[in-house]
């Protein structure tokens, strides 16, 4: 029997500015059903998730809830009608507990005082209902990441929520921590609860989902039932497009070493890391959360000062004091988080584009506004950054363009070394496949790479060598014959 | 100058062209429609409004706190802030007519000693926040109360408590600030010429370009290679040396170089950039905006003169224009 719509979207349209975000959302999610929404980056999918969050209000369409058109004005609004929303970026306070945290400002009272003991007992009982093994009144900032997305989750189970939204509620989770969110999530559907559920993991999506909706370019394109699906055709309908067949091994010679690391240290981060990458190569760095090795790459781009060690740029040494120095070097480096450490968000694409490369191509320092234009719109195209045109501010892109219009900056300098630090963190399909592509073709014109990536599947795709590193120190270096994912983690986690 | 001079590309997708919506939604056209609006109100309010005498005095009154806000956005957008600019010129005013006066010093040398004085002053300031790494707010504030215990002391000498001001008689030098070529006072001059010379600077260097990039985010420009404290105190010593220059005019116009000059002139100056769009977070801001916030804060005071009303309206009436301004800006995002 199908159950009945719990909230339905339908034709719903949203520009900011002159990008048309969504051009006509049609979406429903039943009572007690898991709903997966997949894209492409761009695609719409945070937009339509803010709009039923209350967080961005919609131009155009209608949305029902248990049939009844409704309008949010505020994401309290939102919350009222029974939604709660578990962000990629978790909004749990780290200074308070869990329970102030799950009960935030509606504490159980009694005359006005905080009822300790009602709030200890009903937070319990959502930690167990959750999985959460953990004392109500414990800081949130001593747990673990997927243990404060529990403490969210309960948080929306204390107001009640009827529809409960995860955007990419996987992405900082390892296997098992998978599993557990996965099994809890089936757990609140059979208790009633629908979920919306947003992720760029197909295995995951099939593994969970009842029904599967596909979004492109600001519209839902289909919606099916898990059965009917099977995972190359959602992909089809996300990229709309076939997608590069695997590469086999990189088929160019390799150069000499463009940079040599000897024995490079910083306290408390990084000891004795040594190891060059050659013109034309890629080298993989692969290890866990905290294992140093966005630590060496800001050392090699002299945004960190080494302690011990020396490092060679083809053959000669050389001491790197400021970024600055790496970029007059030929050293490039697109940083892991781009919002913070990356983009000019309010500026138009073609300053960010251009923002390394302007020194050098400004005679005395006077910008030739004819000649930023071009490199920024040569670039644009190239790396098929979807813009309206390079004036837009960068905020009105999505975040696989934002991360386009960043590779774009260090391309610009012509580089000879290029550190890639999590270049496709929050990326879609579609999109790595560009940018996978773009690796390969840069490698081929002799740059030599140096990819930081947590996807393992990426690095040993990608890679002809892999530096395995594991507490600040290299734990080993792979050739890409002899690197699978087992041996990777295997010296990752130090069990080789 | 938030955007480069050069056209908008033709749209390649079936995206609309935004050369229409930004040339409408710059903030600085409706800073200066708010203007025009104001100064024909004053028009039909007075008949003495809308006289070349009149707006001449409008200008030159305007125009010290208008060449200081130069400086000042230019600090704002690479995300800092000065609040020492009031005592930069009283010491580049009473520093200049001391050496002038009483040391007997070639006067332009004076005037040059005075400018260089406000840049080392800027120079202080940028590296208090550059290197000691002290937040602008507290670094101007403390040299803000040292600046103008500096011209107290140039003033007066270390025992003296007498002299509160320094006569400036120079004929070339007052002239600065108190001659007129023409019908235009001399200061309006400087005043226009300087900020057509910052505007084209802001928008046309690298180091123009850099200043925004600072202020826009600071992690990102050091990743991008930009040399950041240099930035941030090229910003501080301009401001300086226009400040000083402020005070060499402001001394030229009264023929003698007060200790209290400038004082408390830091707020208006605050104010006339934000009314004229410059953010205090950083990163956005342009010269002629600020020029225009000036210029309505001139007209608003020369409102108050010219219809007899009583002063103290004037205070309420400016911060709520500031108010206006920045609560406009806000909703309209």
């Amino acid at each position: 029997m199908q159950s009945p719509s719990l909230v339905e979207v339908r034709g719903v349209e949203k520009r900011f500015g002159g990008v048309h975000a969504l051009r006509g959302v049609d979406l429903d999610v039943r009572a007690g059903e898991i709903h997966a929404l997949v894209g492409e980056n761009g695609a719409g999918k945070s937009t339509i998730i803010n709009i039923l969050a209350g967080a961005v209000r919609r131009d155009t369409g209608t949305i029902l809830l248990d049939g009844a058109p409704v309008d949010f004005h505020s994401p309290a609004d939102s919350q009222a009608a029974g939604i709660a929303v578990i962000h990629q970026e978790l909004s749990t306070l780290p200074t308070l507990s869990i329970a102030e945290n799950i009960w935030a400002g509606r504490m159980p009272s009694r005359l006005g005082w905080v009822d300790q003991r009602s709030t200890f007992d009903r937070s319990a009982s959502l930690l167990e209902e959750v999985g959460l093994d953990a004392a109500p009144w414990t800081r949130v900032s001593e747990l673990a990441t997927s243990q404060q997305q529990l403490v969210e989750i309960a948080k929306a189970l204390s107001r009640r929520a009827r529809l409960l939204i995860m955007d990419e509620p996987t992405a900082s989770l390892t296997e098992h921590e998978v599993q557990r969110l996965l099994a809890l999530v089936r757990r609140l559907r059979d208790g009633g609860v629908s979920v919306l559920y947003v992720s760029h993991r197909l295995a995951e999506v099939f593994a969970i989902a009842d029904r599967i909706s596909v979004m492109r370019d600001g519209c839902t394109v289909r919606t099916m039932d898990r059965a009917d699906a099977d995972p190359a055709g959602v992909v089809a309908l996300m990229v709309g497009r076939a997608l590069a067949a695997r590469a086999a091994a990189t088929p160019h010679a390799l150069g000499a070493p463009v940079v040599e690391l000897r024995g490079l240290s910083r306290h408390g981060a990084v000891h004795d890391v040594s190891f060059a990458v050659r013109r034309g190569e890629i080298v993989g760095m692969a290890g866990l959360v905290g294992a140093g090795r966005s630590e060496t790459a800001r050392l090699i781009f002299g945004a960190d000062r080494a302690d011990a060690g020396e490092m060679l740029i083809d053959g000669q040494p050389v001491a790197l004091h400021s970024p600055r120095d790496a970029l007059a070097a030929g050293i490039g480096m697109v940083p892991e988080d781009r919002k913070q450490l990356a983009l000019f968000i309010d500026a138009p694409v073609r300053w960010n584009v251009s923002m390394a490369r302007l020194p050098a191509i400004s005679p005395g320092g006077i910008i030739r506004h004819g000649r930023e234009r071009a490199l920024a719109e040569d670039f644009v195209e190239r790396l098929r950054v979807r813009t309206p045109d390079t004036l837009t501010p960068v905020r009105h892109l999505s975040g696989g363009n934002q991360q386009k219009t960043v590779l774009a900056r260090w391309l610009a300098i012509r580089p000879r070394l290029l550190i890639l630090d999590e270049p496709t963190h929050g990326v879609d399909v579609g999109a790595k496949a560009e940018i996978y592509a773009l690796i390969r073709s840069l490698a081929a014109e002799g740059i030599g790479i140096l990819l930081i990536s947590s996807e393992l599947p990426e690095v040993l795709d990608l890679s002809d060598r892999i530096v395995v590193m594991r507490g600040g120190r290299v734990a080993a270096t792979l050739d890409r014959a002899a690197a699978d994912e087992r041996t990777v983690m295997m010296h990752a986690t130090g069990t080789a | 100058m938030t955007a480069p001079s050069a056209a908008p590309a033709p749209s390649r997708s079936s995206y609309r062209p935004h050369a229409v919506r930004r040339a409408v939604g710059a903030r600085e056209s409706w800073v200066f429609a708010a203007l025009v609006a104001l100064c024909v109100v004053m028009s039909l309010a007075s008949p003495y409004f809308l006289t070349v005498r009149n707006l001449f005095n409008i200008l030159q009154g305007m125009s010290t706190i208008g060449i200081m806000t130069i400086g000042m956005t230019m600090v704002l957008v690479a995300g800092g802030l000065d609040l020492s600019v009031g005592s930069i010129l009283a010491v580049g005013a009473v520093l200049t007519a001391r050496l002038m006066t009483y040391a007997g010093l070639n006067p332009w040398l004076a005037v040059v000693c005075g400018l260089l004085a406000g840049v080392a002053f800027g120079l202080v300031n940028g590296l208090l926040v550059t290197r000691v790494g002290i937040v602008p707010f507290i670094a101007t504030l403390g040299t803000l109360s040292m600046g103008r215990g500096l011209a107290f002391l140039l003033a007066a000498g270390p025992a003296g408590t007498v002299a509160s001001n320094v006569p400036m008689r120079d004929p070339g030098v007052t002239f600065l600030g108190a001659g007129y070529i023409g019908v235009v006072p001399m200061p309006v001059i400087i005043m226009v010429v300087l900020a057509v010379l910052a505007a084209l600077f802001l928008g046309n260097t690298v180091l123009g370009r850099q200043i925004y990039a600072v202020g826009s985010n600071v992690k990102a420009a050091r990743l991008s290679g930009i040399a950041v404290p240099r930035v941030q105190l090229f910003t501080y010593a301009v401001t300086g040396l226009l400040c000083a220059l402020a005070g060499v005019i402001s001394a030229g116009l009264l023929s003698t170089a007060a200790t209290n000059l400038g004082q408390g002139v830091e707020l208006d100056v605050i104010a006339a950039a934000v009314i004229g769009g410059t953010s205090l977070n950083g990163g956005e801001g342009t010269v002629h905006g600020a020029l225009f916030g000036a210029a309505i804060i001139a007209v608003v005071r020369n409102a108050f003169v010219l219809l007899g009303l009583p002063l103290h309206f004037q205070t309420m009436i400016i911060g709520a224009v500031i108010l206006l301004a920045v609560g406009v800006d806000r909703v309209r995002r």
